[in-house]
């Protein structure tokens, strides 16, 4: 009973997790002396990747349907530009923003899926419209860096440090150093967790799964399949648009090149955390590991200074190429046992 | 009546229209502002060069008609899209102008490599990566999308290492001409006229376009009829990455440097575009070279339309996103379907009147 539970899927996603924890302990032994060791450097991963993590949650559901979201980068750009301009030119207030940026997301999704379910048009072709839509916006918006510095509760969102009451070190000018995190860490992991508890707790959430395993068996089962693929792109730019917010509060700016092929490290990240593009098949959890690996990447390659940053992609590539092999292997064994 | 419906039941109807569309915008605006209204038009000779908007189109849309080739193959055969054709592009650039130059020099006025050497190696190691991507696919069942996703990544990384992280300058007259001109007409147009030519050769007189169609249409049904359809899709994945090769020497040769983080920079989303422009179904099967082959050249028109009209380059991928829209919503069944049903309701309604 109990070997029956360690299914294909559950296998990779262990792959994901024991390949992260061999990385990450690699690089503690590696660069030890370079303070890879510190607890501060694994919460920096989390808090560079906090709004891919949110894109990510978005960008595996929507595979989980079969299907694929690639404006997620440039809808980020564009919820950074608009919090840029309508901090700093129109003078609104922060949490208006945050609410108005939700609300564009969610018609954005809204028109896309609508689109991809209801015009049955193919996904890749409608989100790459939304792609060159949003980062034309962005730029209709203002074609320049726009630094947000006039809003009190960002600045301040944005400055707030959560700290740990454990893990610190006195650094060499002899003072404590208190390892922490931003807001938008938990904001992002709350974000996980939220999307695991739809996923698998909730009618909608099951839909979905559903829908990518199989559109005529769902069809049949009585699920409306259309309506659960629009949902499904709702969601995924919501999800974006928190991960936007969270984006911009890293990078306190908008600018027209902001988060460029972000969708595909989203993708990529899914991938590696064992999501198939067929559907059906992820994990919000693989997908979080996902991000830690490529975190954990680039990471590394910052850390030793002398390698040129194009060898993170090299990496990121490399892994892609032995998970997406491992996932053909997986379905080739699945296949014979049938 | 009937005319018009069989007209636009043609398969090349949608990308000649949308063609013509941008022509006649071109045509209203130059009236508007007053200028001879078939500015568009016009060629003219300047300093022995041609010179003009229609080839300026032509000229600028050279690598994108050749993607365009391939990445038809490529989706025909397998239902999928080649994304890395663009990182491909940079990394053909890449590897050419790092032997043309030797390794880690960033600026020569002379060849360390003869000439071919370099371009024979960009244009192979392009090859080699269709033949990554078509071994994923062919052999390994991995979508399209997530196959070339891998070179999408590693592609402009592996250039750039070749490149050593900078530009490299190659200023060498015999390779700036790629790029530039033989005798009055822009080398480009002459080898997207020749890739294009060849492809429709091949495809008319070989039996390759049809065995191509067939495994789109049904992979399992053409194996059984006696094609290697793994085969066929691995060729069409090594057509692919050729035509990015070719794009590549021509794109890195019209700024005669390897500027790898720019070079082909979201080509692949032109190239798709332009396949689905020219009527073509994203989902395999029959394909239409023609149609895809003005359909990157429309997307060329439409955007030398809209930086005559004064968008930046910048704000131009939101007219782009919306002329994409309308044209796949007109091509979409559903659409269709809604259309046909009302016709049918009126013609009925017609029928009890009379």
């Amino acid at each position: 009973m109990k070997k029956a539970k360690l299914n294909n899927n559950n296998v990779l996603l262990l792959i994901t997790i024991v390949l992260f924890a061999a990385m990450y302990l690699a690089g503690c032994i590696v660069y030890a002396g370079k303070g890879f060791t510190r607890l501060q450097t694994f919460l920096n991963i989390l808090i560079g990747n906090a709004g891919l993590i949110s894109v990510t949650c978005g960008m595996t559901c929507v595979m989980l349907t079969g299907g694929i979201d690639i404006s997620v980068g440039s809808l980020v750009a564009l919820d950074c530009m608009m919090m840029a301009v309508g901090v700093e030119k129109m003078g609104m207030g922060s949490p208006v923003l945050m609410v108005f940026i939700l609300i564009v997301g969610v018609v954005f999704g809204a028109v896309q899926g609508f689109c991809i379910a209801y015009l049955e048009i193919q996904p890749f072709i409608v989100t790459m419209a939304g792609m060159f839509f949003a980062r034309g916006m962005t730029a209709v918006l203002s074609t320049q860096q726009i630094s947000i510095t006039s809003d009190a509760l960002f600045t301040k969102l944005a400055g707030t440090k959560i700290e740990f009451p454990f893990g610190g070190y006195v650094n060499t000018k002899g003072i404590l150093q208190v390892p922490y995190i931003r807001v938008t860490v938990v904001v992002a992991l709350l974000v996980v967790l939220a999307t695991f508890f739809l996923l698998n707790y909730t009618r909608f959430g099951r839909s979905i799964y559903a829908v990518g395993g199989n559109q005529q068996s769902a069809a049949l089962m009585g699920l409306d399949v259309k309506k659960t693929q629009l949902k499904t792109y709702i969601l995924c730019s919501f999800l974006t648009s928190i991960g936007g917010i969270c984006f911009c509060l890293n990078t306190m700016n908008g600018t027209v090149g902001q988060a460029t092929g972000l969708e595909m490290s989203a993708i990529s990240s899914a991938v590696i955390g064992g999501t198939l593009l067929t559907g059906g098949v992820g994990n919000v959890f693989g997908s979080l590991f996902g991000v830690l690996i490529n975190g954990t990447i680039s990471s590394l390659v910052q850390t030793n200074g002398k390698l040129i940053s194009s060898w993170a992609n090299i990496v990121t590539a490399i892994l892609l190429c032995f998970f997406i092999l491992l996932q053909a292997v997986f379905a080739k064994v699945k296949e014979r046992n049938k | 009546m009937s005319n018009l419906k069989k007209l636009t039941k043609m398969r090349l109807f949608l990308p000649v229209f949308s063609m013509i569309l941008v022509m006649a915008i071109n045509v209203v605006y130059d009236i508007a502002s007053g200028n001879a209204p078939f500015n568009f038009f016009t060629i003219s000779l300047n300093n022995g060069v041609l010179y003009g908007r229609l080839i300026d189109v032509l000229n600028r849309g050279s690598e994108v008609a050749i993607l365009a080739v391939g990445m038809t193959l490529v989706v025909s055969a397998s239902a999928g899209t080649d994304i890395s054709v663009g990182s491909v592009m940079s990394l053909t650039g890449g590897m050419c102008c790092m032997l043309l130059a030797g390794y880690g020099v960033t600026n020569v006025s002379e060849y360390a490599m003869p000439l071919w050497a370099g371009i024979g190696a960009g244009v192979l190691i392009a090859c080699v990566c269709g033949l990554f991507n078509g071994f994923l696919v062919a052999y390994m069942n991995i979508q399209p999308m997530v196959a070339t996703l891998i070179l999408w990544s590693a592609g402009r990384a592996v250039g750039l290492l070749l490149c050593n992280s900078q530009i490299v300058y190659v200023r060498v007259a015999s390779f700036q001409k790629i790029g530039a001109y033989v005798g009055a007409i822009p080398t480009p147009i002459l080898i997207a006229a020749a890739v294009v030519a060849i492809a429709a050769l091949v495809l008319r007189f070989t039996a390759l376009g049809t065995y191509i169609q067939s495994v789109g249409i049904n992979k399992k049904a053409s194996r059984i009829a006696g094609l290697s359809s793994a085969k066929i899709i691995l060729l069409c994945y090594v057509i692919c990455g050729l035509c990015a090769g070719i794009a590549g020497i021509v794109a890195t040769s019209r700024i005669y440097s390897a500027d790898t983080n720019n070079i082909g920079l979201n080509m692949e989303l032109d190239a798709i575009l332009s396949v689905a422009l020219g009527g073509n179904s994203l989902g395999g099967g029959k394909f239409n070279l023609a149609g895809s082959i003005i359909g990157a050249y429309t997307i060329q028109a439409i955007t030398t339309t809209l930086y005559a009209l004064g968008v930046s380059s910048a704000q131009a991928p939101v007219f782009k996103a919306i002329v994409v829209i309308l044209i796949v919503v007109i091509q979409a069944e559903p659409v269709k379907e809604y259309f046909k049903k009302r016709s049918a309701k009126k013609a009925v309604e017609g029928g009890v009147q009379a």
